[in-house]
């Protein structure tokens, strides 16, 4: 965890005095919508179909059971009495009141909780993977990263303003778990030869209209640098970025204009002015802010321990939620647990007040009071003793939470589309709970093995459907929903934008579409562990697409 | 359109002048950014204080040459989303140490003056009389920052290695 200490709880509670007044304005109608509308963006307060949506960070995915409950006070209080987890470590309340959004955030702001800059044209909340500082292949911890670097860009006095939004991400593992190349910007902490240890700059990735992925401009970066050298990348955009177009405002759109090579050589000139500046890291404050992140005090345990095997020897659904939603952390005897939040016929990535209180007692009792959030949508708690792993298991099945469906084809990746957003030209929810249906059987699920599902009402790409292994996409056609399906994309470290399998289909057979394409790849694949996304690679699209449009 | 400097409404001692019209003697001047470079030796020479209104979209590494003698820069933000003029305003103020004053114009509103000043700026033509009226008010709200900045605020970071070294909790 990372711990606030008085000067970020000050910060947070000015925020919320300021947001205060400025809705206090936007009431007595002296400020005009337009005025109002960048104000509460960086707050993020988005206007949406049927009310107000207010969007809080859950920076580097990391939540205390303290701060978790009160995420559920708010829903039950605020909201309809659930919240909803979004695809950048946020969660969403989609029915709050413009008049108590203020009184609802000075709630969070006791937990050290916020929206600042989850919206609005600066930069987002820092995501990095949700296994950070459990994970056995990371090099170290990127959470104390994505932390300089939120402080250090939060309400910046120059970059608030920027042409549109700019998303970062930092990694630190070989297995890329934090989608690094569909951000504005990602660091990806690594060794080189001499064994320093420094960041892989990428710069330019992102979805929407234009997909990109990112590119990278400096193969290492010292640590020291870092901040210095995102402010060099910010102020090369904010200057030069385009306004005059939102659709090729993002940085994106910059650097592949530009070329990478002369985007980077802008970038470097500038940074060479300003790296041995106040922004040069120096180790006490490095040290300073790694200090408070406090990790669990564990026990000294074996890895495997007898009761796990007995209990999985002895229940069989038991081993198979073992199977699929427990890996390997990095202390010995411990395991970290994925939570699935994609039940049949729900939506991906919703919770319930009820079930947010019942996770938060979980983890005080057996994950030492912590919780993650994952970019899947998906709940985890990071530090359960593998003797715990039964019992644990037995409550988690009591509150339908030991769904062992993590990373199947039902573990669905969705924005929350037309049944609440403004900017969606089709529903998404509806496609994912009807494919939950379709695929409801364990058995076929493992048998199709790990698949992707991403789904975006529109094309701003909010499900990541281009980096889904199969990707579904609503567009509108003479005022009805239709569904653009792409496959072959993946966000991992070997990132790749899917490939578009032929004309868009209408909402009723989205499913069915589904169904096909997975009886193609069970008779296209050569050996049962010849993942879905390995018999796309191999076969490409052809014959997935003639297989999904000779009947239709 | 109110002046604010100083934390308070003051009249403008400045002139703007236009691309053609005459440029008075011994008056202080606004001109035009093309003007300016296509006359500065000429316009550095005049008795009077000379200001230049810059555009947002043009390098501000042209004026480098010519800060010395420039008593003002009024940077412009056409909309106040449009944040250009923030990274402008730092590059003077950082990069080419320009000690002048610096002027905000254009879509100059009270959510933007602490941002304004902590990016360098000390004049402010404001859109609304009344957020003129609360400027000392609006630059502050925020009493702790992350980073360090033109209006002297140290960032929490040092106030914590300050705090650590003196033996505070």
């Amino acid at each position: 965890m990372y711990v606030y200490d008085a000067f970020d709880r000050k910060l947070v509670t000015e925020r919320v005095n300021d947001f205060r007044d400025q809705v206090a304005r936007r009431l007595s109608g002296e400020l005009t919508e337009e005025e109002f509308k960048p104000l509460r963006l960086m707050n993020g307060v988005y206007l949406q179909l049927h009310a107000y949506m207010l969007r809080i960070a859950i920076p580097y995915g990391t939540l205390s059971s303290l701060q978790l409950r009160q995420l559920a006070r708010v829903a039950r209080k605020y909201d309809r009495g659930y919240g909803h987890f979004t695809t950048r470590q946020n969660i969403q309340f989609h029915w709050i009141k413009l008049a108590e959004l203020p009184d609802a955030m000075a709630e969070l702001a006791s937990v050290g909780m916020h929206g600042m800059q989850t919206s609005g044209n600066n930069v987002r909340n820092i995501t990095t993977d949700q296994w950070a500082g459990v994970a056995p292949d990371e090099i170290a911890d990127p959470r104390i990263w994505a932390e300089l670097i939120r402080q250090h860009v939060t309400l910046h006095p120059e970059f608030s303003f920027m042409p549109r939004k700019f998303k970062i991400a930092v990694g630190a593992s070989h297995h890329d778990r934090a989608a690094l190349r569909i951000h504005d910007l990602a660091l990806r902490l690594h060794r080189n030869a001499a064994g320093e240890t420094g960041f892989e700059v990428m710069v330019g990735g992102g979805l929407g209209r234009t997909p990109y992925l990112a590119l990278t401009i400096k193969p290492f970066l010292p640590t020291r640098d870092v901040l210095s050298y995102v402010e060099a990348v910010l102020r090369t955009y904010n200057q030069f970025g385009r306004r005059d177009n939102i659709w090729k405002a993002r940085i994106k759109i910059l650097v592949h204009d530009l070329g990478a090579e002369t985007f980077a050589k802008e970038v470097d000139t500038e940074w060479q002015s300003i790296k041995d500046g106040a922004l040069a890291l120096d180790r006490a404050v490095v040290t300073e802010i790694a200090g408070r992140f406090r990790y669990p005090a564990y026990e000294k345990l074996d890895d495997s321990p007898k009761e796990l095997a007995q209990a999985r020897h002895d229940d069989r659904r038991f081993d198979a939620w073992v199977k699929n939603c427990v890996t390997n952390h990095k202390v010995p005897g411990y395991a970290i647990v994925t939570l699935s939040l994609k039940p049949e016929g729900g939506t991906p990535g919703d919770a319930t007040a009820a079930q947010m209180d019942e996770i938060a007692g979980l983890a005080d009792r057996y994950s030492f009071g912590e919780i993650r959030v994952g970019h899947e949508q998906n709940l985890v708690l990071p530090h359960i003793a593998q003797r715990d792993l039964p019992a644990l298991w037995r409550a988690l099945d009591a509150i339908g939470l030991a769904l062992p469906n993590v990373n199947s084809i039902t573990d669905i990746i969705s924005c929350p589309g037309l049944d609440y957003c403004s900017l969606a030209n089709a529903r998404s929810i509806p496609i994912a709970q009807e494919i939950t249906r379709r695929f409801r059987d364990l058995d076929t699920q493992r048998e199709l093995g790990r698949l992707h599902i991403n789904i975006s009402g529109c094309i701003n790409a909010c499900g990541h459907h281009h980096v889904g292994h199969i990707g579904i996409l609503g567009v509108e056609k003479n005022g009805e929903e239709f569904y653009q399906i792409t496959l072959g994309g993946k966000a991992d470290e070997n990132a790749t934008l899917g490939t578009l399998i032929g004309p868009a289909v209408p909402f009723a057979q989205v499913a069915d579409v589904v169904e096909d394409i997975a009886a193609a790849y069970l008779a296209l694949r050569q050996r049962p562990d010849e993942l879905f996304i390995d018999t796309v690679k191999r076969t490409g699209i052809e014959p997935f697409r003639e297989r999904v449009y000779a009947a239709r | 359109m109110p002046l604010v400097e100083n934390g308070q409404v003051v009249p403008d001692r400045y002139v703007y002048v236009g691309e053609d019209e005459p440029i008075p003697d011994r008056v202080p001047v606004i001109v035009p950014a093309k003007r300016f470079l296509d006359n500065a030796d000429a316009l550095i020479g005049r008795d009077g204080s000379l200001g230049v209104a810059w555009p947002n979209d043009r390098r501000v590494a042209e004026l480098a040459p010519w800060l010395g003698h420039l008593a003002l820069v009024a940077l412009q933000f056409p909309k106040f989303r449009d944040g250009r003029a923030y990274s402008q305003a730092r590059l003077l103020r950082e990069t080419y140490g320009f000690g002048g004053t610096l002027r905000a114009t254009g879509d100059v509103l009270r959510d933007q003056f602490q941002f304004l000043v902590r990016a360098g700026f000390n004049s402010f033509e404001v859109r609304k009389p009344a957020d003129a009226g609360v400027f000392a008010e609006a630059v502050r709200r925020y009493s702790v920052f992350y980073q360090a900045s033109a209006d002297g605020s140290v960032p929490a970071q040092r106030r914590r290695l300050q705090r650590t070294a003196a033996g505070d909790p």
